[in-house]
């Protein structure tokens, strides 16, 4: 087993390699002079060309690869061009709230997707598998933006539910420790601000949830009704056992290995497709750090934003393959 | 296994509900946010008090577009910096409350010398920094030495304002005394004490900026109304008042809160659900919902802003000035201003807003003339063939909604028989290939820094600024030798009359279709009292209070 993780993270490099070898070269191949971008419209030219010796954005690009790439090794992820901060302690805020938001959304959509899905199948073709396949479908089809303006809308301002934008009440701003404002304000004991907290997770967390949500059920639904028709299910009905008991005890674990693989696959995507969601509900993440720094042209953003989106993606896959064995004890790893 | 069952079906329930208010909606988001105002009354406003009784602090939450890039006001460009450091920091001179007229700030007092190169400045007694280092003449003589001796890429806009040619137009500074300072001139500069009062020129705690070094923008220390607290990168910064602020009786309120909300619609959700209390960059489009909601006020910032189609001067056909004339006439730039701008901008005649001193009100805008135009480009033999026009992606104060009114654009090309490509790049992109001058015809508009000429006509038409800010690749020997001998001019009206002067030339070359000067708006609770937003974009608060 360990053989086997060690096997895999030796696998990482390359990958990690390429990537950053293929983003490097496709950033710096849009047309945008960061120095340009840096200084606004009023730049002079002299003040551009100052400033790109500065940044070392004159010498060839293999040497700033290189460069980057020593850095990487050394555990430094380079300096905002923009801001001039190192990006190791830059970044640490934007991927926790990204993390809270994409673990917050992928709970909804576990809880709901799995259940529906399984409800789906148990009563195939009732009105309820219908419509809740239809309701998938228009999960699946809309725009989340859209989705999440509306929820503004209704929740928001018609309602005046829930708040639609940011993480926290600015005027009771939590005390960050962790960046993780749940762990936090339950650190702090402060069981307000965790209310509030996770009011702010709710519209941000469904909108993110629903394409997610959508393929979970979809996909319990298919490998449940698959399950239902084999051997061993039929047996324990046959043993007098209740459908409940069937269906949640015996058929579910089997059902969930398709349904596990999407899980991670998803939990990879929200992490790096978040944008959306993030700019809409104005929420202060690593999907809207990186778009920002494209927009001012912030290569070592950039670069290493993506690096350890792309990092996190395949560790979630490997730990994915690792929870196969818990589940089916038929796959080993050696 | 009931239980479960209707838990289930619940949850589902709720969802379903979910999508069924979304599908209440209108067909697109746009209308929707925006037609909602007039029965919004019923919005709880649950989270936030904001009675005006003496024990509730006064907390102004002001939602924005984006997050400052340093909080350093003498190392930033962009205005949403120059929003929060106008605030922690003062300058020697002010602008007027919503106009660039010159007042007193740090500096009570000062005289210039007949020959412009010496100006002597009384300074304010009594004031403190935030970190409770005095403020003196040797203050201001560190804050000054410090941006001479930064790089020009470290310390931008000193070096644009003060250094020409290489050479610092500040020779000079000088204290006598404790509260006096001296500054010597290397040459006459006209706008030097509307320089003074840009926001980049804030004066700085020396004790804090010799001590952070690069990191003082993390830690800013000023002389303003309000000293910092916290900064939560790209999501919020916090000002509180400053007990020991040397006017009495400011600031009113206790805090502020600055607010990235990136997109406007859901900036102007948060203003409607009562998350923020005043929201900067409202879309035209949105000035009646705004308008027609009792519990909201729209406030219009002064406009010192010019929106234009450069037409690039370098290239076929433009480069036949007859041509840009049959453009200029070409263009019904009064309905783009009643349709894109809702009204709310003037056709624009200039390459400067009138509020400027030097604007030339003899000129009037080019007419709407399809049947001159058409004249003009048979006598300029133009072929007929297809140019690109090139659309702004970004909404920006005076040009907010660059794809829409780049349609408009064509149908008046076409109308006079110019085919035209409608194109457009991402906003970096776009700004990097038109200053390369790839572009045919190009969108793009400038908002003043200080509210002078020079700072329009020489920053985007004279041919020193090809390559940087004139897009257009204008050259014009006569238009430069007025402006460079404007530079120095010291005597106002004779200032004025080159500029005029100036204006006239460009009016018949047409380098441009100058199109609007626009009214940016913002919207602000009911309660909001004070607030006078300024036309450099960069408001003082110290006056607000809510009720």
């Amino acid at each position: 087993m360990l053989h086997y993780i060690g096997k895999r993270l030796l696998h990482l490099i390359p990958v990690l390699l390429g990537m950053t070898f293929l983003v490097f070269l496709i950033i710096r191949a849009i047309p945008g002079d960061p120095a340009q971008v840096i200084l606004g419209q009023q730049a002079t030219a002299d003040a551009i060309a100052a400033l790109r010796l500065k940044l070392g954005l004159d010498n060839p690009w293999y040497v700033q690869y290189f460069d980057y790439l020593k850095g990487i090794v050394t555990g430094d992820l380079g300096e905002s061009l923009r801001t001039r901060q190192p990006i190791s302690s830059e970044m640490w805020p934007y991927l926790a709230a990204t993390f809270e938001l994409a673990f917050f959304a992928m709970i909804i959509a576990i809880i709901v997707g799995v259940n529906a899905g399984i409800v789906s199948a148990w009563f195939q073709n009732s009105w309820f598998d219908y419509l809740a396949m239809v309701i998938a479908l228009i999960g699946v089809s809309m725009p989340i933006f859209w989705l999440g303006l509306m929820e503004q809308w209704a929740f928001g301002i018609q309602l005046g539910w829930l708040p639609t934008s940011g993480r926290e009440e600015v005027r009771d701003p939590v005390t960050a420790i962790t960046h993780f404002y749940l762990i936090d304000t339950l650190w702090q004991g402060r069981f307000d601000q965790f209310i509030v907290v996770l009011k702010h997770l709710l519209l941000p967390g469904i909108a993110l949830a629903t394409i997610p949500t959508a393929i979970i059920a979809r996909m319990t639904r298919a490998s449940m009704l698959e399950v239902m028709r084999s051997d061993f299910v039929r047996t324990a009905r046959a043993k007098g056992q209740k459908m409940f008991v069937v269906v949640y005890k015996h058929a579910l674990k089997n059902a969930l290995i398709p349904v596990l693989t999407v899980v991670g696959l998803q939990t990879g995507m929200l992490l790096g497709g978040a944008i959306l969601t993030e700019t809409i509900f104005s929420w202060p993440g690593i999907g809207r750090y990186i778009y920002e720094a494209i927009g001012f042209r912030d290569y070592p953003v950039i670069q290493s934003g993506i690096l350890i989106v792309a990092f996190l993606f395949v560790m979630i896959n490997l730990i994915v393959d690792l929870l196969y064995t818990v589940i089916d004890s038929r796959i080993k790893y050696n | 296994m009931r239980k479960g069952k209707l838990y289930l079906v619940s949850l589902m329930m709720l969802l379903i509900m979910s999508l069924f208010l979304a599908a209440c909606g209108a067909d697109d988001a746009e209308t929707s946010s925006s037609e909602s105002g007039n029965d919004s009354s019923t919005s709880t406003d649950s989270s936030t008090t904001d009675d005006s009784s003496s024990s509730t602090p006064q907390v102004l939450v002001f939602g924005r577009g984006a997050d400052s890039v340093s909080l350093d006001p003498g190392i930033v460009t962009d205005g949403e910096s120059f929003k929060v450091t106008q605030n922690l920091f003062e300058t020697l001179l002010n602008f007027g409350e919503q106009d660039t007229t010159i007042n007193p700030g740090l500096a009570k007092e000062w005289e210039v010398s007949e020959d412009g190169l010496t100006y002597t400045f009384q300074l304010q007694e009594g004031v403190k920094f935030h970190d409770g280092t005095d403020f003196n003449a040797e203050a201001v003589i560190k804050n000054i030495n410090r941006w001479k001796g930064g790089k020009e890429e470290d310390f931008y806009y000193f070096n644009s304002m003060f250094k020409a040619e290489g050479e610092d137009i500040i020779k000079d500074v000088t204290a006598e005394g404790d509260y006096t300072v001296v500054f010597t001139l290397s040459r006459p500069q006209a706008p030097f004490l509307k320089n003074l009062a840009m926001s980049p020129f804030g004066i700085g705690s020396p004790t804090a900026f010799e001590a952070a070094g690069d990191k003082f923008g993390d830690n800013p220390v000023g002389t303003g109304p309000f000293k910092f607290t916290e900064w939560k990168r790209n999501d919020s910064i916090t000002i509180e008042k400053f007990e020991d602020y040397w006017q009495d009786g400011f600031p009113k309120l206790d805090k502020v809160i600055f607010r990235s909300i990136p997109d406007n619609s859901a900036r102007l959700n948060e203003l409607m659900a009562g998350n923020i209390d005043l929201a900067d960059g409202v879309n035209p489009s949105d000035g009646k919902t705004v308008e027609g909601d009792s519990t909201l006020q729209l406030i219009e910032r002064p406009s010192m802003n010019i929106g234009y189609l450069g037409l690039t001067n370098t290239r076929a056909p433009f480069d036949n000035k007859l041509v840009r004339q049959a453009v200029n006439y070409a263009i019904d730039k009064q309905a783009i201003v009643d349709a894109f701008f809702e009204g709310r901008a003037e056709v624009a005649a200039n390459p400067m807003p009138p509020s400027i001193s030097g604007y030339n009100d003899a000129i009037s805008p080019y007419p709407y003339d399809p049947e001159k135009a058409k004249s003009l480009l048979a006598e300029a033999g133009y072929d007929g063939k297809e140019i690109e026009l090139w659309a702004m992606p970004v909404p920006r104060p005076y040009m907010p909604d660059g794809a829409k009114v780049a349609e408009v654009i064509q149908k008046n090309l076409e109308d006079v028989g110019i085919p035209s490509k409608i194109v457009t790049f991402e906003w970096a992109t776009y700004l990097e290939k038109a200053k390369n001058g790839e572009a045919d015809a190009f969108m793009l508009g400038w908002t003043g820094d200080n509210g002078d000429a020079d700072n329009f006509i020489y920053t985007l038409l004279d041919k020193d600024n090809i390559g940087s800010n004139n897009y257009a690749y204008y050259t014009n020997e006569e238009v430069h030798s007025l402006l460079i001998q404007a530079q120095s001019e010291t005597d106002e009206n004779v200032r004025n009359e080159l500029y005029k002067k100036a204006q006239e030339i460009i009016h018949d070359d047409a380098p441009w279709v100058p199109l609007a000067h626009s009214t940016p708006l913002l919207a602000a609770k009911a309660g909001v009292n004070g607030f006078l937003p300024h036309p450099t974009g960069s408001d003082k608060l110290h006056n607000v209070s809510m009720e």
